[in-house]
């Protein structure tokens, strides 16, 4: 997963915590009260106490109401939620007391610990921020008794802090934060605040309601798409269908007879109908008369695409793992096994569709947006407007959902450029045909493996060449090192230990203009299909049990056994099911969270694939909300199921086939299983959540499909034409 | 034009083509933000709104049709008993995710229990198939559907 490219030393077996030190530093509010933030050793902070401002996590105000700063951004995925729960374990405060603000853009001050610069994605928040803020908030309460302390000429170790007020046991006095907060902020920050012993928890491993929901369920909370403005106008926009391809000829005359039509905006590659409302944008457009130069691309197919990754991975690439001899250990194999396993361009469609607000002026700029990575929002806009980054303000919001697309700042870009010619401010929707023509797709990958049995059908041997772009060329360009993408072999031996092995890299691009990048579980999500459905094959091959197969490659992976047990326990597996009916399982490990999906299928007449039942064990560590993570299991599996069922982005003549919904669907409620999920007690440092639950559905879905019908699916989506039965 | 439209109890006034749809009237002209954009074609549900008591996509729905119907949006749910259950059932069970598409999965299921005391499996699945959530909150809205049957009026 693309967030250990970036964390030296930081190996997929020690995923949480920082190793160096970092410094805590406090300060008074500019209001009055305590401010309290964490510099992160990594980060390069500013080291004085005078610097410290904005990089707070915490403030404690004069009314006792303690606000928490949240870098991270709130998608659906509990940040809100379990970010402050960090800090409250250790600062004594009861969430009800705290609230939540959005952090300012600072890629120094708000780096994220495992990344390096401001960004939520790869499932890194809690692993990330699992000890700096429990810091942040031990020594904001060190901090509070020490001020108590003082204040009554006794000695801090005879107070305590309990439920936002600290209390001296021997006289029985008590003083609320807020009357401290003043006095705490004239005191140094401790240079080391004592962490609870996690078995004094109060918070942390506990189903804590989520901060961020009342307003969700109200219409009240505000995402991106929701800002109004005094003056502001509305405006959709479409961008050349074909990738790479530049507007040519715009006759607008129609457009701008259209009631509440303002203005037509043109840019290098799009136009945009700027209008006092979206009902009326939408008909602009639909009544301008476009030509586009449609470019090197406009014949472009998917075939094409596919033929370059069939041709690319016919020779060697990059060796990114190897251990042992596999050509040899193959020589001397009973049985080889080779498949080619594929899978197909994706799109994110977050609920909430693409969307923009800036004002553009001389002397300044301000966006309103939902982004993850909110510092490279302020610098495109920066690049463009050849403002400076002060200028530049970012007003981030809850986001409608994030699965990768708003790590990307292409629209947010459009909607500048677009802005530079509007007078006022202006909000971009893209309709949700914009959205599918223009997202920035999870990449067609074509993987090729083999493998070498030996006379007992267990493998001797293991290669796995994956074919594909590399998105961390693009996106991060310092973590592609070598030529290999770290991202794209992420999880590529599964959690097994394979006597001889080797994974090899084929980089293969598609052709410029078409933009691919994250999707939910990345590099896991991609491997984790091609593994475990061939490693499935390779079961079926000797004629074994998928689930005792599996267990014998896992006696260096105690956790990954655990999960598999119970799942297979839970799920009753090897209990009997009608014909055409079937389990299959998953077994996954990546971002520092290990998972086993078993899903129960059944195979109707006409092929369709009715997914019936999954069941999930996970042990992702130290648990901080186990709602939130069997809410994000939960959601993460209902993704990858739409994506086994249906995911699939074709291109032809240059240009997206699908538009919306009815040609690139989504499951729904008379579709979605009953998802069980169970989780493993641990005490090992905290795993992701957010796209853990996404790559095992996919292969727990197909290996399913194979136990019922016999049909082995080596490419997604599901193709129910193959299902059918006679 | 001017509409005259009946919106949570209030008259309010929009001056547009009568082919506007209704979903667009309400968050760009009236400003209530609450009802959600997600497809503009019927096919997800983030716009629904009830029309006289009954779920509407408003994004297909053009202002210029509603004539004198009562319209009844995620802004003012909360103040009818099916509402207020649905909502309290909703935090109860911790349904939402992102939230994006909340609020037309609570017009939805509140019309559904406002007509249907004791929702089936298939009762849900007819009602709230036509509501997307990428987030996949899919088996907590079944089960917070069934829980706010449950609940009484005074919750
Ligand atoms: S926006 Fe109306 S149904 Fe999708
Ligand atoms: S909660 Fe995010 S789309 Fe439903």
């Amino acid at each position: 997963m693309f967030t250990d490219r970036f964390a030296e030393g930081h190996g997929a077996g020690e995923p949480s915590g920082l190793s160096r030190r970092n410094f805590l530093k406090a300060g008074a509010a500019a209001g009055g009260g305590l401010i309290l933030g964490v510099a992160f050793a990594r980060g390069g902070m500013a080291q004085t106490a005078q610097e410290f401002a904005p990089d707070a996590f915490v403030r404690i105000d004069r009314d006792g109401r303690v606000a928490i700063i949240v870098c991270q951004v709130e998608m659906g995925q509990g940040t809100y939620t379990s970010m402050p729960m960090l800090i409250a374990e250790e600062l004594e405060v009861p969430l009800s007391q705290v609230h939540v603000e959005h952090a300012p853009p600072d890629d120094r001050l708000y780096a994220n610990p495992l990344i390096g610069f401001q960004v939520t994605g790869g499932s890194t928040s809690v692993r990330g921020f699992w000890k700096p803020l429990r810091e942040a908030g031990a020594a904001a309460r060190t901090m509070l008794i020490s001020a108590a302390a003082q204040t009554w000429s006794v000695d801090p170790s005879t107070c305590r802090a309990e439920a936002g007020q600290v209390i001296h046991a021997p006289s029985g006095r008590k003083l609320a934060y807020g009357a401290l907060a003043d006095k705490a902020a004239t005191l140094p920050a401790p240079s080391h605040a004592a962490l609870k012993d996690p078995k004094d928890f109060k918070l942390i491993g506990t189903p804590a309601k989520r901060l961020d929901t009342p307003p969700k369920v109200n219409g009240a909370a505000k995402y991106g798409i929701d800002t109004r403005l005094p003056g502001m106008k509305v405006a959709t926009v479409a961008a050349c269908p074909v990738f790479g391809g530049k507007l040519a000829h715009v006759d607008d005359s129609k457009a701008k007879a259209v009631n509440g039509v303002r203005q037509i905006v043109q840019i290098d590659n799009a136009v945009a109908v700027v209008a006092d409302h979206m009902g009326a944008a939408k008909k602009g457009l639909a009544a301008l008369a476009i030509t586009w130069d449609e470019g090197v691309n406009a014949k472009l197919s998917t075939q094409d695409i596919v033929d370059q990754l069939d041709a690319a991975t016919q020779k060697p690439g990059i060796v990114a793992k190897q251990e042992g001899d596999v050509e040899k250990a193959i020589k001397g194999a009973a049985k080889i096994i080779e498949a080619v396993y594929r899978e197909p361009l994706l799109a994110h469609t977050t609920m909430e569709p693409i969307n923009c607000t800036v004002h553009v002026r001389k002397d300044g700029c301000d966006i309103w947006v939902g982004t993850q990575v909110i510092a490279r929002a302020q610098a495109i806009a920066a690049e463009i407007t050849g403002l400076p980054l002060d200028k530049i303000a970012v007003h981030n919001h809850v986001l409608g959902g994030g699965f990768g697309r708003r790590l990307e700042v292409d629209f947010i870009g459009q909607t500048v450029r677009i802005g530079q010619q509007v007078d006022g401010p202006v909000k971009i929707i893209w309709t949700r045909e914009e959205d599918i023509h223009h997202d920035i797709y999870r990449p067609y990958y074509y993987d090729r493996l083999r493998a070498g049995l030996d006379d007992q059908g267990m493998p001797i041997a293991f290669h796995h060449r994956v074919g594909g772009p590399s998105i961390l060329s693009r996106w991060a360009p310092p973590a592609f090192k070598n030529g290999l993408d770290g991202d794209a072999v992420e999880g590529a031996d599964g959690p097994y230990g394979f006597p001889n092995l080797l994974i090899d890299y084929v980089r293969q691009e598609p052709p410029p203009g078409l933009l691919v990048g994250w999707w939910r579980g990345v590099g896991v999500t991609h491997n984790a299909f091609m593994v475990e459905g061939f490693v499935d094959e390779l079961a079926a091959a000797a004629g074994k049990d998928p689930v005792e197969y599996r267990r014998a490659l896992l006696g260096k992976a105690p956790r990954a056994r655990a999960v598999l047990d119970l799942a297979a326990e839970k799920a009753d597996w090897g209990k009997p099911l009608p014909p055409r009916s079937a389990r299959g399982v998953a077994l996954v490990f990546g971002f520092g969270s290990y998972i086993a999906h078993i899903a129960e299928v059944t195979i109707d007449k006409d092929g369709s694939v009715e997914v019936k039942r999954i069941v999930c064990a996970v042990d992702c560590g130290t648990v901080v909300n186990p709602d939130t993570v069997k809410a994000q299991i939960e959601g993460g599996t209902i993704y990858g199921i739409t994506a086994a069922l249906y995911g699939e982005i074709t291109i032809k003549n240059g240009r997206v086939e699908q538009n919306n919904f009815d040609s690139y669907p989504a499951l729904r409620m008379n579709e979605a299983p009953a998802i069980e999920v169970h989780l493993i007690d641990s005490n090992e440092s905290p795993g992701g959540i957010g796209e853990p639950g996404t790559p095992g559905a996919a292969p727990a879905i197909v290996n399913a499909i194979f136990a019922a019908t016999g049909k082995r699916l080596r490419k997604l989506p599901v193709d129910k034409d193959l299902l059918k039965s006679a | 034009m001017t509409f005259s439209l009946k919106i949570n109890g209030a008259n309010h006034q929009a001056d547009v083509d009568p082919d506007t749809p209704l979903l667009w009237v309400l968050r760009d002209v009236l400003g209530m933000t609450g009802t959600k954009f997600g497809c503009g074609m019927a096919l997800c549900g983030a716009c629904t709104v009830h029309l006289d008591g009954n779920p509407i996509r408003s994004c297909i729905t053009p202002v210029g049709s509603i004539g004198t119907s009562a319209i009844t949006t995620i802004e003012a749910v909360g103040e009818t008993p099916a509402g207020r259950k649905i909502q309290r059932a909703w935090l109860d069970l911790e349904v939402v995710q992102c939230g994006y598409c909340q609020s037309g999965q609570i017009m939805s299921a509140s019309a559904l229990i406002a007509s249907n005391a004791k929702p089936s499996d298939t009762d849900i699945d007819n009602a709230m198939s036509g509501n997307i959530c990428r987030c996949g909150t899919y088996g907590r809205i079944r089960a917070a559907i069934k829980h706010a049957a449950q609940l009484s009026d005074a919750n």
